[in-house]
């Protein structure tokens, strides 16, 4: 239980450059399936879809369900990508925990990168940043700031407080969850290989967060790509 | 289990990694782009293209629908028409066919009329030419008769006899 994080600290004599060794790899390794995979999916398109290309489709249609449920469709198009990308690249991340988790010496290594704040964080302040950079280029400066004075002007704290709320929530909420599914594996499998009864006792456990953590991977890789969508409608829908 | 209580707190391994941040924020963007150009981009091309197809065919379907119906309806028209015609020529025929049965009659009639009319008329020559010949008859009867009477003088007897006689010969002879 004891592991460490393989953490490289003050790179090249910059005293607040810090990584986690295991995170930048299990980052690249996430970044490389989604790429891998979209790209195998949408090689060889066809207007009558096969085999992969069905299910990417079904993949946009379903972002596009959860962009169409929070503004029109016409302001909504450009954020497809963004959706596309965050969903699968946070839903591979989220796998890749539950899938197995490595330990060399005592670092370790094979993880979700989404089971680190920092990164979750990461990823939440990037899209709270886009949702205003697309307010006031939707919306122009004069409206977007206007917005922070609606619907009554006593409220502008609130809504400076709610950016960074959001922010928080959006972030800590996906690295809790995947987190605590991290803690519970890593304590049933040093469970399981603790003794034959140890073993037989975890196995069935084991399965079923298993599969329970592949549910929450893939309701917290929605949630992430909805509230994305909800703080950006906010931001360029005038009706709300 | 000092380390593992540890790992409970965000960024317990020593606050919060900027390196790994910048290194999130750096491969989200380029993941991001990458695939944008290269996967998400011609899907969207690529269901932009079906769309416009499909919207193509069904204006061709439509347009070609359109064009049945129309070749339809003229197709019945046609028929129709030609119905018409047929119903009409039919008509005429029938009409031709009555006057000409009317014709045929009516010359059948005169001819017969003429035919009884030339009859009658021989039959009058013929009953002229027989009187004609009765007369002629009578006359050299006559004649004869009286070379008779003047040959022989008669009694009176002998020549009411002998005119009988005559009379009885030439009604014979009739």
């Amino acid at each position: 239980m004891n592991h460490e994080a393989p953490l490289a600290l003050d790179v090249l004599g910059i005293p607040w450059l810090d990584f986690n060794l295991s995170n930048v790899l299990m980052m690249f390794i996430a970044s490389a399936i989604v790429f891998i995979f979209a790209v195998m999916a949408s090689r060889n398109l066809q207007r009558k879809p096969r085999g992969w290309q069905n299910f990417i489709e079904w993949l946009i249609d379903f972002i596009k369900g959860i962009i169409g449920s929070n503004m029109d469709w016409k302001t909504g198009r450009k954020f497809l990508p963004l959706g596309l990308t965050l969903f699968t690249y946070i839903f591979v991340a989220n796998m890749l925990g539950v899938i197995t988790m490595a330990v060399f010496g005592h670092e370790l290594w094979w993880k979700s990168p989404t089971s680190d704040a920092g990164i979750t964080l990461t990823l939440a302040t990037m899209v709270v940043v886009l949702t205003h950079y697309y307010g006031i280029k939707e919306k122009g400066a004069k409206e977007y700031g206007k917005d922070f004075f609606r619907p009554l002007p006593f409220l502008f704290p609130f809504k400076i407080i709610e950016e960074f709320a959001n922010t928080l929530t959006l972030g800590l909420r996906l690295y809790g969850n995947i987190y605590a599914g991290e803690i519970l594996l890593t304590l049933l499998a040093g469970l399981a290989v603790s003794s034959v009864g140890g073993f037989f006792g975890a196995a069935i456990p084991l399965l079923a967060w298993q599969g329970f953590s592949t549910f929450i991977g893939f309701i917290q890789a929605f949630i992430f790509t909805m509230l994305t969508m909800v703080y950006m409608s906010h931001k360029v829908s005038s009706d709300h | 289990m000092g380390a593992y209580t540890g790992w409970l707190v965000i960024g317990a391994e020593g606050g919060l990694m900027v390196g790994d941040m910048l290194v999130q924020l750096i491969f989200f963007l380029v993941l991001l782009a990458l695939l944008g150009k290269f996967a998400w981009g011609p899907l969207m091309d690529m269901l932009k293209e079906r769309e416009s197809y499909i919207s193509n065919e069904i204006d061709t379907a439509e347009k070609s629908r359109e064009e049945a119906q129309k070749m339809q309806r003229d197709a019945s028209e046609e028929l129709k028409k030609t119905r018409q015609d047929a119903q009409a020529i039919i008509e005429e025929a029938k009409k031709t066919a009555g006057q000409q049965e009317q014709s045929i009659i009516n010359s059948a009639r005169t001819e017969a009329e003429r035919i009884k009319v030339s009859a009658r008329e021989e039959i009058e020559q013929e009953k002229e030419k027989a009187i004609q010949a009765l007369q002629d008859k009578v006359a050299s009867l006559s004649v004869l008769i009286a070379s008779k009477v003047i040959e022989k003088e008669l009694s009176e007897q002998d020549q009411q006899k002998l005119i009988d006689e005559y009379i009885k010969e030439v009604g014979e002879e009739r």
